[in-house]
Parts: structure tokens; sequence; C-alpha cells
């Protein structure tokens, strides 16, 4: 069913980048903001038949200040919690319109964007409700670890040991004293058709991906590595390199999940110290080389649990897939 | 051609959002609502109702799906209950400010704790500042017409507001009566299909939703609550356009025997109908009474309000709600604060009755009345009489 889906699937590379921009430029973010690199490369990749919709967030306020805007596209905000939901709702007046004729037969493509707390907390329970019941929608989540909009408080996608304004490191705190949630596989275990990750330091591989998620019918679901210079006190100009690192340490791996058939998209074969991704963010600067230790530990134990995902779902060896740039391994 | 049926109300007003020709329905199931939607699934599932049925997974998303579809153009739909409605809160207020025409019914039930399944007003009287125009049906003829109404109402240009009728749970919605539902053609000569002045169009991009710095917040809410005031003119023509079509008409006060009343009952729902018994019977006694209700709850009904109760010398109110630890009941206390810079006034006392689903009996109307006659004589307390409260 997927291979029907994505037969029109023209893979975007470095030299036929689009030029549309559903996003423009303009808009409040902060400075050296890697989120709003993240949403202006799916901007592009779905193109201008799309219908966006947001949860409240960073992104929603830099983009959206009456009477200025940032969408060049059809755009609608609600509320936090709800963006899933709303969504349904778009895509049923939509297909209901069309079947009875009141609006003209056109693909629209209808994405979600929420950030880690929209997504992994208090939106959790509309997103689920929304893959499960099979809307023809994309949903992103824009992961900056915390909730930045309001100042850095932790949420349950904030790395362990990451100080946050609620989840100080002090005396007796480590920070964030809980592991990081696997939303990726809360989105796989509704098998929907296609969930990926994706980073805007890897942008073919990250434009590749919406492209698929558009083309698939039913849910997608991908999460965006995004990276916060606010939020995890990082220099301005290190957004692209530190998002470079987290996978290249093997923090944030890249993969799809095509109808439950995991594809490495960036096999990562010697990984920078997790260390050495912790050192220019001064979230992490509190922790010890012991501290340290038992990150890189969980670390690598995730990554061997993914590879055994990979090897479990391919029956023949998997072939490098759309984005992976073997040039730079 | 409208036909005569004996039907529990529950189902009437889901054959009322079938003629209506509704695109989406997003609804979570509720005590006592649950009736109504599962009739419109089915008639989805079998062909009568060309709709998206979305089964959400709570009342929170179910608004949210409705706001999703509106903005889309969608004729949407929903309904809910109680704790239902108290989880959609959040979103009700956004829906009149983004100026969608969804349309609730709300089967009217007590708010926990404790749990309680049964009538009263307590959630809908929590959802007084939405922003929706807000109707009581008393009868089932009432819950399909004014359905039908709510959408003529919602979608008019002028209006452009969402639109909820209130109706009690169990002792309307699971009761059978007999009623006229109206078909199709009848429908569509009264309500044109809904012609969205904005919408989400890719075509036509346009930002929904945006946010409201202090510099333009308080002119956002003006906007809408002048489109609030002003639909009152649309509601009253929308009920005389179905009156002079359908032969049923409604207004935003009825009254019934305030003829040379010197006391005056003041109800909404269905409690209205053991309230004209109870009037026509102190009427034998030689008592001067009468009853006045809202049908129209929002927008305000001021000057037909102050109409119906000109020169009446008391005016007992009955609220289905508490606001606990204040004056009086809600419906009472938004009523003295509409009547306080009247010349003349009538007293008024705040009865609360009928909470949790107990019975409102005619002898309880009889005791409300007895005792706002003797308040307006002596004298009366500073707050409100719950009435048939047992005392532990």
């Amino acid at each position: 069913m997927i291979e029907q889906d994505l037969k029109d699937f023209q893979k975007i590379t470095q030299k036929s980048l689009p030029t549309f921009e559903g996003l423009a430029q303009g808009h409040r973010a902060c400075q050296g903001c890697g989120e709003v690199l993240a949403l202006r490369q799916v901007m592009k990749a779905l193109g201008p038949d799309t219908i966006a919709v947001s949860a409240t967030g960073c992104m929603e306020i830099i983009t959206s200040s009456f009477p200025q805007s940032a969408w060049n596209i059809p755009w609608l905000h609600v509320a936090f919690e709800n963006v899933a939901a709303v969504a349904s709702g778009v895509e049923a007046g939509l297909k209901a319109q069309v079947r009875k004729g009141k609006l003209p037969e056109k693909k629209i493509c209808i994405v979600a964007t929420a950030g880690d707390g929209g997504t992994a907390d208090i939106g959790l329970q509309a997103l689920s409700g929304a893959l499960e019941r099979g809307h023809n929608f994309v949903y992103v989540c824009l992961d900056n670890e915390a909730y930045m909009n309001t100042g850095i408080q932790r949420s349950s996608a904030t790395p362990y040991g990451a100080s946050t304004t609620t989840s100080p490191s002090g005396k007796h705190s480590i920070g964030q004293n809980t592991w990081k949630k696997d939303m990726p596989a809360i989105a796989i275990a509704h098998r929907i058709p296609y969930v990926a990750t994706a980073n805007p330091a890897y942008h073919v591989d990250l434009m590749n991906k919406v492209q698929k998620a558009k083309l698939i019918n039913g849910p997608a679901y991908l999460h965006i590595y995004s990276s916060c210079p606010t939020g995890w006190r990082h220099d301005i100009d290190k957004a692209v390199e530190i998002s470079r690192m987290a996978v290249e340490s093997r923090v944030f791996p890249l993969y799809e999940v095509l109808d439950g058939r995991y594809v490495l998209s960036r096999n990562v074969k010697k990984p920078i110290p997790v260390a050495d991704y912790f050192k220019p963010q001064r979230r992490f600067r509190h922790l010890r080389p012991d501290d340290i230790a038992h990150i890189q530990s969980r670390v690598d134990a995730d990554w061997e649990a993914l590879q055994q995902k990979v090897a479990a779902t391919n029956p023949a060896p998997p072939e490098p897939e759309a984005g992976s740039n073997k040039k730079e391994e | 051609m409208a036909k005569r049926v004996g039907m529990e109300v529950s189902l009437g007003v889901s054959e009322a959002v079938k003629v209506a020709d509704v695109d989406v329905i997003a609804a979570y199931p509720i005590t006592p609502q649950t009736h109504i939607v599962e009739h419109l699934a089915e008639l989805v599932a079998n062909g009568e109702l060309d709709a998206e049925f979305i089964p959400v997974e709570s009342e929170h998303s179910a608004m949210s799906s409705c706001v999703g579809s509106s903005a889309t153009g969608a004729r949407t739909y929903t309904a809910s209950s109680s704790q239902g409605l108290a989880l959609m809160h959040e979103i009700l207020y956004i829906v009149p400010a983004l100026r969608l025409p969804v349309v609730m019914t709300v089967v009217n039930r007590a708010l926990s704790g404790p749990i309680n399944i049964w009538n009263d007003h307590s959630d809908i009287m929590s959802e007084r500042d939405i922003g929706w125009v807000q109707t009581f049906a008393e009868n089932g003829q009432e819950a399909f017409d004014l359905s039908v109404h709510a959408f003529r109402v919602a979608e008019d240009h002028s209006v452009l507001l969402p639109v909820i009728v209130n109706l009690d749970g169990f002792t309307l919605s699971h009761v059978v009566e007999p009623f006229e539902i109206l078909d199709r053609a009848e429908v569509a000569k009264y309500l044109p299909p809904y012609k969205p002045v904005q919408r989400l169009d890719p075509e036509h991009p346009m930002t929904m939703g945006a946010v409201g710095i202090p510099e333009v917040y308080t002119e956002a809410k003006k906007q809408y609550e002048d489109a609030l005031v002003r639909s009152k003119s649309v509601v009253i023509q929308a009920w005389k356009e179905f009156g002079d079509l359908f032969g049923r008409y409604y207004h935003p006060v009825e009254t019934y025997k305030t003829e040379g009343a010197e006391t005056l009952l003041l109800t909404m729902g269905s409690v209205s109908e053991t309230a004209m018994t109870a009037i026509d019977k102190m009427r034998e006694a030689g008592k001067k009474v009468g009853l006045v209700r809202f049908r129209l709850w929002r927008p305000f009904p001021f000057e037909e309000f102050f109409e119906a109760v000109k020169g009446v010398k008391t005016l007992a109110v009955m609220d289905r709600a508490m606001s606990p630890g204040g004056p009086c009941g809600p419906v009472a206390a938004e009523v003295r604060a509409a009547l306080y810079d009247q010349p003349t006034r009538p007293k008024v006392f705040s009865f609360v009755a009928g909470l949790g689903g107990r019975d409102v009996q005619v002898s309880d109307f009889e005791e409300i009345v007895s005792r706002a006659e003797k308040y307006a004589e002596k004298g009366a307390p500073a707050t409100y009489d719950l009435i048939g409260v047992r005392e532990i």
C-alpha cells in the first residue's frame, strides 16, 4: 500500500530544493533558533496546497502576532493540547465537502505542528486519537526538549540530566531525573503507515521525509529535532552544528518506519562521544563524568535496540534510503 | 412533507440535524446526550445522512475538531452534557472568537461532585460567558425546531457565531413525545446552504487564530460581543420566518397567564410545563400569578424581559444551579442586575430547586410563590432558598 502511495515520490536533492516558502521571513523567533529552521524546511517541502494547524507554542507566537502573519499558506491556531484534533476536523471538513460536491476535488495536505510539550505531554491524548482514527494528515513534533515558550520548563521529552527551570540542577538534583519519552515509539505503536525522525541539519533528508509523509495516505508522524539556543544555553551560531552532533553521537538517530519496517537514514558507524555533544550546551554543564558515562551507556543501548529493530523488520540487508549521504560518513 | 411522529426527543434532535444536512459531526459519548449521537452515527452508517462522523477520544477533541471542520466551511455539529461540556470549556470561548457557526445541543445535566447523571442547569450556567447564542427548549417539538433554527442563526452573515440549544437531560431528552418533524425539502426553504465568509483555502491563504496582543485584544472581544448583541434581531427574525413557514412561533421571552399578575414565576427549560400546571391551579384558587420563561438566554433579551415583568410586584426566580457562596442562583443574579437600573422593578427572590434530577413538582412551585409573596411583604433572607432540601 505504501509503495502505491509513494509511486509519485520524487526525491529532493541539494540541487532541486523547493523554492516555495510557506513560512515567510521576518517572524519573531530568537536568534539562532533551530526549531523555526526545521519548520521552514517542512513548509518548503509541503508546498502551497497545504493547510497548517499549529499548537500554542513558540512557533505559533512568533509567526502570528496580529496584524502581522508569517504564513503564506492557510493557517489555524486554536489551543495548546488539541492540534491533532483540530487537524482531524480540518480533514473531515474538506473530505465531506468534496464528497458532497461543495468543494472541488483537490489534494490538500493537512499538517499539524506542535512542540514536544504539545505532543508528548498535554497533546498526547488528542494525537493518539487522531492517529488511531486514521485521518490523512501529517503530524510534526518540533522537539526542543522543554517548554521553551513559557521559559524552559521540563517536559517528558527533556533528556536525562538537562537542567531546566523546573528540573534545575542543584546540590540534591542532577536536573531532569527521568529519561526522555520515546514519542516515535508511541506513534509506531498506533501502526500508522509512516513514522520518521528528522533533523534540520540534514535538510535534504528532512524534506524527503516530509514529502513521503505528505504522499502517504493516512496519518504520518515526524519527530524533528529542534535545537534551542535560549533554552539549551548554547551560542546562537551553533544550532546546525549541535543538531549535527546529536545525530553523530547517536543521541538522536535518524530513521524511518514504513508500515512497520525500520530503515536507518544514517548509519553512524563511528559515533562521537555524548560528552562532546553536551559540551557546547550549558544545560548539561553541571554533569560529572560518571553522570555522562551513565547517559552514554543508555545511548549505546538505545542504538543497539534500534539496530535490532532494523534487522528484525528487514528480511534482506537494508539499503540506504532517501537522504542518507554516504559521502559524509 | 412534515409528519407527525411519536419519537424520543433525542432522536428528534438527530432528525433535525439530519434534515439540516450537516457535513461533519464530532462527538464523544456522555449520558444523557448519547442517544442523539448514536442515532446520528446510525443515520451516517445507513446512508441517510452524508456526513463525516468523527468518533473523537474526548469532548475537548470534539469541540477542537468542530473548530477545524467549521474553519473549512463545513456545516458542523456536536452534542454534549455536564462533565463533557466542562471539558470543552477552554475551546468554547475560541469558537465565537473565530466566528465559526458550530451548532451544539447541550443535554443539561448536573456537574460533579458528587457525580450525578441527572438533570439540572449547573453545566450550562458555568458556560454563561462563552459568547455563544444560547436557547432553551421546553418540549420535543421545541427541541426539533430550535435545532433547525440554530443553524439558520449561526450561519447568518451578520451573526457567524456558534449556537447552543439546551434541553433537559432525561426529563426531556429521553421521553417519547408526539411532534412534527420537517423533511429536507421543507427545511431547505428555511435554511439555505452555508456560505462561509472566510475559510481555510490554499487559493486564498489566511491566518486564523492569531495572537491578540494588548493593543488589539479588547477590540477583538468587542467585535464578537457586538455580533452577539446584534444577533438578537436575527434570532427573532428567524423565529418569525419559521412561524410563517411552519406555523409555530417562538419568542425570546415567553409568558403564560401574565395578564393582571402581581407575582411571576421565572423558569427555563422543561420544568416550565410543570410550572404552567402550577399556575393554572393557583389561578383557579384566585391567585394573581403568571409565568415567564427565557427561551433566549444569550444574548440576554433585555427589552422583551422588561416588557414581560412590567407592573409586576414580585418575581420568583427558580434556578436549577447554585452559585456557592454567592448572593443567589445564576439566573436570579442576572435578572437582578438587568432590572437594577429600571425606574420601576419587581422585588426579585431567588429559589434553587431541582438539582441533580430532584423532581420539581407542582407543590414546589406553589411553595415558591407563597414564600416569594411572604418575602415581598415581610422581607427576605439575604441569599436564596434551597427548595426541598432535607436538613440533616
